[in-house]
């Protein structure tokens, strides 16, 4: 009877798990299917869609009309170098946190996720006047700072959270063995945290990837990544869906292998430390 | 020695710079619609005559207007040319952040600009944008459904007409929605039709005090006329259609009459796109009978932001994009159906040009929209689908978000009006106005 009721449950949790995932996945599929079709197929009721030809048509358009690769390259500078430099200053910031812990350390991470509630056109002016000042508009550099910045918070929590799964004896062992605070963190600390600090690193790939306020806001045409490289095929007066559904597909579909292959590490980097 | 090498580096670096001078590259901000990516896909002619390259940054409508307002205001020097429209234009000319477009040369003639454009484009009489293309709006309507309903469209028709067409076309058994309009919300979207039709009606934004108007009957009809028509013979769901949706609408075969932009003409009767290609008619917009037509008067134009270094490699650019050669270059390439439309005054008496079927009523859209008498009763603003004050933009965009509600029937069109009414005043009294 009690496995009865297990086969049942599970097979409803099934039903229910594919459910949500499939309503998750199906705006990318209808992208990718209509990225195969004509514009005037694109814009036709779902079955005309479906048994309409297929075509490559809008790949042609988008690659002949945009540089795909200068977008691409620059998302990959920007993507990877603002999280490196936010892994540089994040794991210092975390080890004290976590293991050099004051009074204030729970209000000061609380306060630092607090920014990412701020919207971000809150503070464009100042950013951008900012910008201008220091010769950073339209820059890759200008970028990488502005997106590790805006990320940090998330990059210090989840690293936070994960030396804090880390005994403190091992740390304290090594500094009875006359390691210094360089030592500890390069040869001690990291190479224990390094799971952790693997799908910090990708989730945070991901976010930067897919930022679009401060991408759009910051670039014109030299450092422009694959989020202007999609908004330049959108259009109120214009029927485009095929073209943007193409150049979506092709934005997408890095990161989106990126994930695929990397997904395990990133559950475990999310779900760390959720189940005690 | 000494000096042969000083002679020798004195002529290379003035042959550098120079150089540099000529060879400009120049970064323009620009829209997605068709007549802006086929400049894009020309602008090696540009550079082939002059030597100057192009970078394009193109947008998304909206995003590109945010972009560039950031830019301009704060001086960012982010772009060398900017697309802009009539909403922008004479607000920015006015705060000095454009560079005057009065001393194009005498090949361009800025008197061949269609005076409509040319007024809406410039402020104290100087011009500060030039328009790349122009549009009014106007009924495309299908010419079968209006021959079945025994109906013959008059070329320039009044509202009641419109909706007594629309209810007898509408064939719901077949899917055929007798008239298809904007009602999504955006000031731009069905913020503009909204106000374009309301001009008709006798309704206006604001009184000669810049009072809000929205407690009048004249609002209060033309919110009913208008929702009791779509109700009737509208498409499901037409609260959240824009331009696109109605476009596509009307390509399947599923609008009778069609009430937008002059540029969709093209756009319905593509046989590559349309599938009624060959069934479209075209009339002015409706009016009531009162002397003040619902089409309205727009440009996207480009304009120079103040503070660019490539002040004189622009206003070239400028002057090819918007040219009598640049609309020969087109028609060469591409035909004349699809050359940008409503901005010169000689397109329209191009023999070439007179066998398009829409271009006749294009112009006739255009020469009767005037921004600076656009309502019936005074009004201290200009625009038609706008008033040209910095703070529309906003209090617009929620002004139709209570429309859209109405029509959606979230709520009543009393209430849409009231709450119009107390935020519109509201953002007028905190900006200065009253």
């Amino acid at each position: 009877m009690a496995r009865a009721t297990t086969i049942r449950q599970k097979t409803i949790t099934t039903i229910i798990a594919w459910t949500v995932a499939m309503v998750i996945f199906f705006p990318i599929l209808w992208i990718v299917v209509l990225s195969f079709k004509s514009e005037g197929d694109a814009i036709s009721t779902p079955m005309r869609v479906l048994t309409s030809a297929w075509t490559f048509d809008s790949y042609a358009v988008v690659q002949d009309r945009s540089d795909y690769f200068k977008h691409f390259f620059n998302s990959v500078i920007v993507a990877v170098g603002s999280t490196l430099l936010g892994i540089l200053v994040a794991v210092p910031a975390a080890w004290s946190m976590a293991f050099v812990p004051s009074q204030r350390t729970r209000g000061i991470l609380m306060w630092m996720l607090s920014t990412k509630m701020l919207p971000a056109v809150g503070v464009l002016y100042p950013i951008y006047l900012l910008f201008i000042e220091l010769g950073l508009l339209d820059s890759r550099t200008g970028l990488v700072i502005v997106l590790m910045l805006i990320n940090l918070p998330i990059i210090v929590w989840m690293l936070y959270t994960y030396f804090r799964e880390i005994p403190a004896e091992i740390l304290e062992a090594a500094r009875m063995d006359g390691a210094g605070m360089r030592a500890e963190l390069l040869y001690v600390l990291t190479p224990m945290a390094i799971p952790g600090i693997a799908s910090t690193m990708l989730l945070n790939i991901i976010l930067a990837w897919n930022e679009a306020f401060w991408t759009l806001n910051l670039t014109a045409a030299k450092a422009a990544p694959l989020t202007a490289f999609i908004a330049s095929y959108s259009s109120p007066e214009g029927l485009f869906y095929a073209k943007l559904s193409a150049a979506s597909v092709m934005a997408i579909a890095p990161i989106l292998v990126m994930g695929w292959f990397s997904q395990k590490q990133l559950v475990r980097g999310l779900t760390f430390g959720a189940v005690k | 020695m000494h000096f042969r090498k000083l002679v020798c580096t004195a002529a290379a670096a003035t042959l550098m710079a120079s150089g540099v001078a000529y060879a400009e590259t120049l970064t323009i901000a620009t829209v997605n619609n068709g007549d802006m990516i086929r400049m894009q896909g020309l602008t090696d002619d540009f550079t082939a005559k002059t030597g100057h390259k192009v970078e394009w940054v193109t947008l998304e409508e909206n995003v590109l207007r945010q972009r560039v307002t950031t830019d301009i205001t704060t001086k960012g020097g982010a772009f060398d040319i900017m697309t802009i429209g009539m909403y922008e234009t004479p607000i920015w000319g006015k705060n000095g952040w454009l560079v005057p477009l009065d001393d194009l040369s005498a090949d361009y003639n800025v008197g061949d600009i269609l005076p409509a454009m040319a007024g809406g484009l410039s402020h104290d009489g100087t011009l500060y944008a030039a328009p790349f293309y122009g549009e009014s709006s106007m009924i495309m309507y299908r010419t079968d459904l209006m021959a079945k309903a025994g109906l013959e469209m008059p070329a320039a028709p009044s509202w009641s007409f419109i909706a007594k067409a629309a209810r007898e076309m509408t064939d719901r058994d077949n899917d055929i929605n007798g008239i298809c309009l904007r009602g999504k919300a955006g000031w731009g979207e069905g913020g503009a039709f909204i106000t374009a039709m309301s001009n008709s009606f006798g309704a206006r934004w604001f009184d000669e005090n810049w009072n809000a108007q929205f407690d009048t009957r004249e609002w209060s009809d033309t919110l009913n006329f208008y929702l009791n028509m779509m109700n009737d013979a509208g498409p499901a769901g037409f609260a959240t259609n824009g331009f696109n949706e109605n476009l596509s609408l009307f390509q399947q075969g599923k609008c009778g009459m069609w009430i937008d932009a002059t540029v969709a003409a093209s756009f319905v009767t593509n046989p590559k796109d349309s599938t009624v290609a060959d069934k479209v008619g075209f009339a002015l917009a409706p009016d009531n009978g009162m002397g003040v037509r619902s089409n309205w008067l727009w440009a996207w134009a480009l304009a120079i932001p103040a503070g660019t270094q490539k002040e004189a490699a622009a206003k070239q650019f400028i002057e090819w994009a918007t040219s009598n050669g640049y609309i020969e270059l087109v028609a060469s390439k591409e035909g004349w159906a699809n050359v940008p439309p409503g901005a010169r005054t000689s397109l329209y008496e191009n023999a070439n040009y007179k066998d398009i079927p829409f271009a006749k009523m294009t112009l006739e859209s255009i020469l009767s929209a005037d921004p600076n008498n656009s309502t019936v009763d005074p009004s201290p603003y200009v625009g038609i689908q706008f008033a040209a004050i910095p703070e529309f933009a906003g209090i617009a965009t929620e002004v139709s978000q209570e429309f859209s509600a109405a029509y959606a029937g979230q709520q009543s069109v009393e209430e849409a009006l009231a709450k119009a009414q107390a935020l519109t005043n509201d953002a007028m009294e905190a900006a200065g106005y009253r």
